[in-house]
């Protein structure tokens, strides 16, 4: 018996169909571009090569797909079983969040009809930071399907396929947790190659991937409070504070590592008198500092902590830090040299937001069709 | 006791995967043998642009034009159509030649070619090749996906995408030696080189061409000195000019562990929009950051093993428990 129950409500809600409204509009955006070109609907230029379809949708997006990630190295690899009713539905957002990941790299992926390029061997180039990142996120989204395919079992009543499926499934749930670790890792290590493109304050060489992995896993148990909170409020079921207050403790934890490294290395590179030059990388980074020592102060507290509402502020904001460190050092710092300017046109803007609606409606199609929240108790 | 063992063994592996000691740093790679180059002077350059009609000529490319002009190619920096290009600093009232003050100078910006290039580093489908033999680096778009990583990891902003086209691609200046051109492979030099009235731009060896740049940084402002044009191994009718005040610093000797193609000026080159670089190139430390962690595949491989181990057991756990899954 499974512990977990679709929710069986109707898919089709007025949020619903507002999410589609904007999928529709990114839509046309989307065949435009595979219509005429990137150069008709992006603002994308000979400096700029990289705007928000790869800084958002797939630097900043997978992070946000973290939270299958985090709790599986919380619940499988600590042991912390009282966490696994949040696996499921934190695994559904991961897939989802990694398979628009890769469909916004689609979209940015300049000859489209060659992307089979990447996963021909004698192509391969292991110097190249790029090649970890593509086959390895490649690999994810297929451990993540088979990390679901549970859910879809159940709803199909496979319980022979379901049974083999249990067997082997610690082997896919330790790659889950080692793929991550690796790509999130090296999406910080992009940065090096980039080089003095990057802000100083951001490029921080040997310790980007640290500190990638650092905003993995807090932007990964962050996303895990949000999404536990909002289908409290959402669905009207009963409230998960409790769980979720332990997990604002390992975010206490998490931060704090993160804040000392962050300081530690700048201090150690001499680049400590940058952050107080009144310049906007320095007012960027004082912002992202204030997002990251906020829900610090606020988790600190357990009275705080297991307070819904202040949880949910706390998650946030640990979104926003985590996000603005990396839309820092991708694009708003980030320098080419005279002559180069970028902000993202208004048919680039909607074909990312048309993929977080898709996204969306994805996620709020399947929980309510497939066994994916946990079983309440008192339901 | 075993348990605990492996259980920090898979967070140990893990947290080593994001932690970096860099064991075997990688250093700066270093100039083929008998890598060829150019040598651009910037106080000879008259900004005719020869260079970048040939240039243009040579690759099939079509001339740029911007605005009501049809007259004349107006390209003002790389495209995808436009390979070389020739910039120009001004300041002030801009009357003076090779002046920082009320002054103007050239500079030409294409393919610097690095010793140790960004953009072949960057590359994941090794479309982006340095040759072994002559340093030359060359695009190749039949294994192109496009995600333009050398764009960003060329420090000079060099290779450049059509984005105006649907089916696209990346072109860069390959030292007129690509599949189909072959000039310096048949003996020839670059076509910028051909035409360059002045002898501005200079084709040779890397080894001649740092040695050349490095006699004019010796001579005396002011004395007549006879400017090889064209090829510097084989110097027909040379251009006869004084020589101007140059700066001591041959650009790309060692910037981002040096560039095959190289150049000089009176101008300093931050002012000729030239990139702040350190000696270190980003490739090799990109580079020795990944070998670190992906060493033969051994720290994943490891961290995978204890990963499998802990998490084999803790699910076991929760069957005993009788929890669900
Ligand atoms: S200048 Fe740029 S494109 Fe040319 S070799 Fe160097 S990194 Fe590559
Ligand atoms: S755009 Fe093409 S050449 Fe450039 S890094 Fe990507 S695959 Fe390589
Ligand atoms: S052809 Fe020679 S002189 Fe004319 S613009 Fe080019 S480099 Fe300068």
């Amino acid at each position: 018996m499974s512990g977990h129950k679709a929710l069986n409500s109707r898919i089709i809600t007025p949020p619903f169909l507002f999410l589609a409204l904007i999928l529709l509009i990114g839509g046309y955006f989307g065949v435009q571009r595979f219509m005429e070109g990137m150069g008709a609907v992006s603002n994308l230029n000979g400096g700029f090569s990289w705007g928000i379809w790869v800084v958002y949708d797939v630097v900043v997006g997978t992070a946000f797909a973290c939270g299958g990630y985090a709790l599986a190295f919380t619940v499988y690899v600590f042991n912390k079983g009282k966490y696994h009713p949040l696996v499921r539905p934190a695994v559904l957002a991961s897939l989802l969040g990694y398979a628009m990941g890769g469909f916004g790299a689609f979209f940015d992926m300049g000859r489209f009809w060659q992307f089979y390029e990447i996963f021909l061997p004698w192509n391969w180039n292991f110097n190249s930071v790029m090649l970890e990142v593509g086959l390895c996120v490649a690999a994810y989204i297929l451990i993540l399907i088979i990390e679901f395919a549970p859910a879809f079992l159940e709803r199909i009543g496979q319980k022979k396929l379901l049974k083999v499926l249990n067997k082997v499934l610690f082997l896919f749930i330790a790659l889950g947790v080692l793929l991550p670790t690796m790509h999130q890792s090296s999406l910080g290590s992009l940065l090096i190659a980039m080089g003095h493109k990057v802000h100083p304050l951001w490029q921080t060489l040997h310790f980007q991937p640290l500190l990638a992995i650092l905003t993995a896993l807090t932007m990964g148990f962050s996303i895990v409070i949000f999404e536990a909170s909002f289908s409290t409020v959402g669905f009207r079921r009963s409230s998960e504070t409790d769980l979720l207050a332990g997990l604002g403790k390992v975010i206490v934890g998490l931060i704090a590592v993160f804040l000392a490294a962050r300081l530690v290395i700048l201090a150690l590179q001499g680049k400590l008198g940058l952050i107080f030059t009144g310049d906007f990388a320095s007012l960027m980074f004082l912002l992202e500092l204030a997002l990251f020592i906020i829900p610090l102060v606020i988790l600190l507290s357990p009275q705080r902590r297991n307070r819904g509402g202040t949880l949910l502020i706390a998650a946030v904001c640990m979104l926003f830090a985590g996000s603005l460190y990396r839309f820092n050092a991708f694009l708003f710092t980030y320098d080419p040299g005279p002559g180069f300017s970028y902000f993202p046109s208004v048919p680039e803007i909607m074909i990312t937001l048309g993929i977080i609606a898709l996204e969306l409606m994805v996620y709020l199609a399947v929980v309510k069709r497939l066994p994916v929240l946990h079983r309440e108790e008192h339901a | 006791m075993k348990r605990r063992d492996f259980l920090k063994a898979a967070v140990g592996g893990a947290t080593t995967l994001c932690t970096v000691g860099v064991a075997e740093a990688r250093p700066n790679l270093e100039p083929t043998e008998n890598a060829v180059g150019m040598l651009y002077d910037s106080t000879l350059c008259i900004g005719c642009k020869a260079c970048v009609s040939k240039c243009k000529e040579v690759n099939d490319m079509p001339p740029t034009m911007e605005g009501d002009n049809t007259t004349w190619d107006s390209a003002h920096d790389l495209s995808g159509e436009t390979l070389n290009v020739i910039k120009i600093y001004k300041d002030g009232t801009a009357r003076v030649k090779d002046s920082v003050v009320d002054g103007f100078a050239f500079e030409k910006r294409s393919c610097m070619h690095c010793v140790d290039p960004g953009c072949v580093s960057a590359c994941p489908c090794t479309a982006m090749r340095r040759d072994s033999l002559t340093g030359i680096v060359t695009h190749h778009a039949d294994a192109c996906i496009g995600c333009r990583n050398c764009m960003v990891a060329c420090p000079y902003n060099v290779p450049q995408f059509e984005y105006n086209k649907l089916f696209g691609q990346i072109h860069k200046c390959q030292m007129c030696n690509q599949a189909g051109v072959e000039r310096i492979s048949k003996g020839g030099m670059t076509g910028c080189a051909e035409v360059c009235p002045t002898g501005a731009t200079l084709f040779g060896t890397r080894k001649d061409l740092l040695a050349e740049a490095k006699r004019r940084m010796t001579l005396q402002a002011g004395e007549v000195y006879s400017y090889p044009r064209g090829n510097l191994s084989d110097p027909f009718h040379p251009h006869e000019k004084a020589v101007p005040h140059y700066r001591n610093h041959i650009w790309g000797e060692k910037e981002a562990g040096g560039t095959n193609v190289m150049h000089i000026s009176s101008v300093p080159f931050d002012r000729l929009g030239m990139p702040p670089l350190e000696e270190r190139s980003a490739a090799s430390i990109a580079e020795s950051v990944q070998h670190t962690i992906y060493n033969y595949m051994a720290l994943p491989a490891i961290a995978l093993a204890g990963l499998t181990f802990a998490v084999r057991r803790n699910t076991e756990d929760d069957d005993h428990e009788g929890g669900e899954s």
